[in-house]
């Protein structure tokens, strides 16, 4: 097809195309995408937005729209158009996008890309060319294929019980409350054109002036799918396919919705990146402290008595002494027993494996986690037990065990919630890895409720002497 | 420079956002999730983008639009979702797109479980998609690296403008570690040839990969397959730990890389000169250093959680010069220090009986 009296917005001469006519479109005689094609290119002159305009060609006969555009293209996977126009104009909101999409493209392959942008209003352009069939490749039935019509794979036409209904895409789309403009119109007479025009035009300027998601149903022919000549198919669109998609418009918020939907972007510098991660900070206390030993530690009990966060403390009290630290929560098959459990690995040395399945320290809040993980403590290791919710806690042999009331020591310095932390005064005073007062500034840093520091002070300081007390 | 205690999954999006990341689109699935949440807090915060998208398959083609403009992005999944995003990864690498896509690889196959596995190594290393394409993939082993191979992702999807694959694993993504943040750094690359940004500079760019001439196809594919070979020649990355004179050097990334580091120096307390090799770089795989390192008597073991999928790359790279052993748990199961010591000795011991 030849087009005629060429916008500036098509190229001169249609170089991406292949073969040696320049000149003309690959489109069938008759086929509607050409005169689509040009009230868009007349739109984006008129406009003046051609040299800011994203065009996104769908998969189907207009996927060569890039042959014929002068606007920076980008193809999409067959539906995915909408998602691509997100990305795109999410990055860039001065970007005018339009997503240019077939049948199938629209309501079948790609209905949740679809249905999903116009939801979240995404201020884009979207042009629905329905010809109710499937063109490139080869005829078959399309989501808007009429009930009779017979495509490739609708042989004795289709039929309600067999292949459902032909879906009106316009009318769901109207339904969402973030969309702005919905109209269904047609190539077919000039009349139904010059409707066409007008709305391909609003739809766009909806977008220039930030109004947000704009949705253009146009009917359109495909003589070579429907096996008609030029003008039965275009009597065949305006008598029979208007019937099902009646022409009109489903919705129009466009006047109230000026400048609504621009989500401007605003990247920081990296010198505010790095303030707002804190890159770069001088190191809280780096004072190297030496280890004894090795820590290689199990923190179990019920969930919600907070032997994650113990783990997690011992963990940052090891970072704060410059040593290597890892804390992991328990996970995959340990999880048996309605445990809570997390590994702990402190070491002057790189550490390798974060798992801990021979303990040297051993922390347990309740009977199930102390008959789990005490055959598993090696030689001469701590088993630390919180005898306030223990209640048989046998010696071990070669082990030495701590008992210490943790959540009873809680309970009387204000909560049980910090039983936990009485936990961790046990530890420093049982392994003796850390002094108090190192172990006392590291929860300041790490407490995160400010409010709550001296309560945590307080815990720590009474397991702390309970367990020297009872040596 | 200050160490602040974190998770591996939360790494990545500090990694992401000092690598100049700008749009963050994803979908939830566990045990990837929590790079979700990090990226819905911090992105909006330093004025990106954000979006929940309605599926995989969506966050992927929203990767691909901001990627087409030149604009550092990703996606983060697990492996049912990872599957999802095979037909956007073929897209992106036919278009020559940069991004970074992380896998937290979880155990399959179907739906399987949310614990660890690398059962996702052929999907990774192979392709995925369909056509012929590749994708680099990092593989860390600790939080530190969770951000630190993010950045270098960003960066080697820029200068190859090809996507890239973080392949971590459930553990590298929950487990806790000190990080020390690195410094935030302008994009050091200017996409203004190729890119469409919606502005006059690149109003004439095209992204597809749509090709309808065989020839002209075919002409890409081999641009394609020349830009593959630069990438295995120049961007191999590995650490070893006591190879140059063990008698068996053990293969394995990740989570399991770190378990065999444990087991090395145990291992040579029992006499056994057992030394690893931590592939970081899964494609292109250290291929030349395991045939450098075969052409002696030694043997090879390979450790995964799977069923023996980086062992054919071991055999690919050791051309039968010597014997490859493999070991592996899987749908979560992990295996501790005794267990591979015992593996050890049946083939250093066994084997030569």
């Amino acid at each position: 097809m030849k087009i005629t009296e060429k916008p500036v917005a098509f190229y001169p001469e249609f170089e991406r195309k292949s073969g040696p006519h320049k000149e003309t479109t690959h489109y069938c005689p008759g086929c509607g995408h050409g005169n689509v094609h040009k009230m868009i290119a007349e739109a984006m002159v008129d406009l003046g937005i051609n040299e800011r305009t994203v065009f996104i060609s769908p998969v189907g006969c207009s996927v060569f729209g890039y042959y014929y555009f002068d606007c920076g293209h980008m193809q999409a996977a067959h539906g995915r158009a909408p998602a691509v126009a997100t990305g795109i104009k999410r990055a860039n909101p001065e970007a005018i996008v339009i997503s240019y999409q077939g049948d199938g493209d629209l309501a079948a392959i790609g209905t949740a890309e679809t249905l999903h942008a116009a939801n979240r209003g995404e201020n884009i352009t979207v042009f629905f060319v329905n010809n109710a069939i499937y063109g490139m490749t080869g005829g078959q039935m399309a989501p808007t294929t009429l009930i009779g019509q017979k495509t490739a794979t609708t042989p004795r036409g289709r039929l309600e019980a067999q292949h459902g209904n032909p879906i009106c895409m316009a009318e769901i789309i109207a339904t969402l409350p973030a969309t702005t403009y919905v109209e269904r119109v047609a190539i077919g007479d000039s009349k139904h054109i010059m409707k066409a025009r007008k709305a391909i035009r609003k739809a766009l300027t909806n977008q220039v002036e930030n109004r947000g998601y704009s949705f253009v149903e146009i009917l359109s022919t495909c003589p070579t799918g429907w096996k008609m000549d030029g003008p039965d198919a275009r009597d065949w669109l305006v008598e029979e396919m208007t019937k099902v998609f009646p022409l009109g418009v489903f919705k129009d918020e466009s006047d109230h919705r000026e400048g609504a939907w621009h989500r401007p972007v605003e990247p920081f510098a990296p010198a505010k990146r790095d303030a707002y991660l804190g890159a770069g900070e001088a190191e809280a206390k780096a004072e190297k402290l030496p280890l004894p030993a090795e820590l290689h530690c199990k923190f179990a009990g019920f969930g919600g008595q907070g032997v994650l966060t113990l783990g997690l403390f011992l963990a940052q009290v090891g970072m704060r002494a410059g040593l290597h630290a890892s804390w992991i929560p328990s996970y995959g098959p340990e999880m048996r027993g309605g445990t809570a459990n997390c590994s702990v690995n402190l070491s002057e040395r790189r550490i390798g494996s974060p798992l801990v399945d021979r303990p040297n320290l051993l922390v347990v809040m309740n009977q199930p986690s102390l008959e789990a993980f005490a055959g598993e403590v090696v030689e001469g290791g701590i088993v630390i037990v919180d005898t306030s919710v223990v209640e048989n806690c046998p010696g071990l042999p070669g082990r030495r065990v701590v008992r210490i009331p943790a959540t009873g020591i809680a309970d009387e310095v204000g909560t049980p919630k910090v039983a936990n932390v009485v936990l961790l005064g046990a530890i420093c005073a049982a392994t003796g890895a850390f002094p108090l007062a190192f172990v006392e500034q590291s929860l300041r840093e790490t407490v995160k409720k400010k409010d709550l520091v001296d309560l945590n002070l307080a815990a720590l300081r009474r397991g702390h002497e309970h367990v020297l007390g009872a040596v | 420079m200050s160490r602040k205690f974190m998770k591996g999954n939360d790494a990545i999006v500090v990694g992401a956002l000092q690598a100049g990341c700008r749009a963050y689109y994803g979908y939830p699935i566990t045990p990837a999730s929590e790079i979700a949440h990090a990226a819905a807090l911090h992105f909006p915060a330093l004025g990106g983008t954000f979006i929940q998208a309605e599926s995989e398959v969506s966050a992927i083609n929203m990767v691909y639009g901001t990627a087409g403009m030149g604009i550092r992005t990703m996606t983060a999944s697990s492996s049912p979702g990872f599957s999802l995003k095979q037909e956007g990864l073929s897209y992106i690498a036919g278009s020559e797109l940069p991004c970074v896509v992380v896998n937290v690889m979880r155990g399959g196959p179907g739906l399987g479980n949310i614990a660890p596995e690398q059962g996702d190594y052929f999907q990774i290393t192979k392709g995925g998609g369909h056509g012929n394409y590749r994708l680099i993939a990092l593989a860390p082993n600790c939080a530190q690296e969770m951000c630190d191979l993010t950045v270098l992702a960003f960066d080697l999807a820029d200068k190859y403008r090809n996507p890239v694959c973080i392949a971590a694993d459930g553990f590298t993504g929950q487990m806790m570690e000190p990080v020390t943040v690195p410094a935030a750094r302008p994009v050091p690359f200017d996409h203004t040839s190729w890119c469409v940004r919606g502005d006059a500079a690149t109003h004439r760019n095209l992204i597809s990969s749509i090709y309808l001439e065989s020839a002209d196809l075919e002409r890409h594919n081999l641009k394609l397959d020349e830009k593959y070979r630069r990438i295995a020649r120049d961007e191999v990355r590995c650490e070893e730990y006591q190879v140059e004179d063990a008698d068996l050097i053990v293969v394995a990334f990740g989570i399991v890389s770190r378990i065999v580091y444990s087991t090395v120096d145990q291992a040579r307390a029992r006499g056994w000169k057992v030394g690893l090799l931590r592939p970081i770089t899964l494609w292109p795989f250290p291929s030349a250093r395991i045939a450098e390192l075969s052409r002696r008597d030694v043997r090879f073991l390979s450790a995964e959680l799977n069923t023996g999928q980086m062992v054919e790359d071991v055999r690919l790279a050791v051309e039968g010069r010597a014997p490859v052993h493999f070991y592996g748990r899987c749908g979560g199961m992990v295996p501790g220090a005794e267990e591979l010591l015992a593996e050890y000795g049946k083939i250093l011991e066994g084997g030569r009986s």
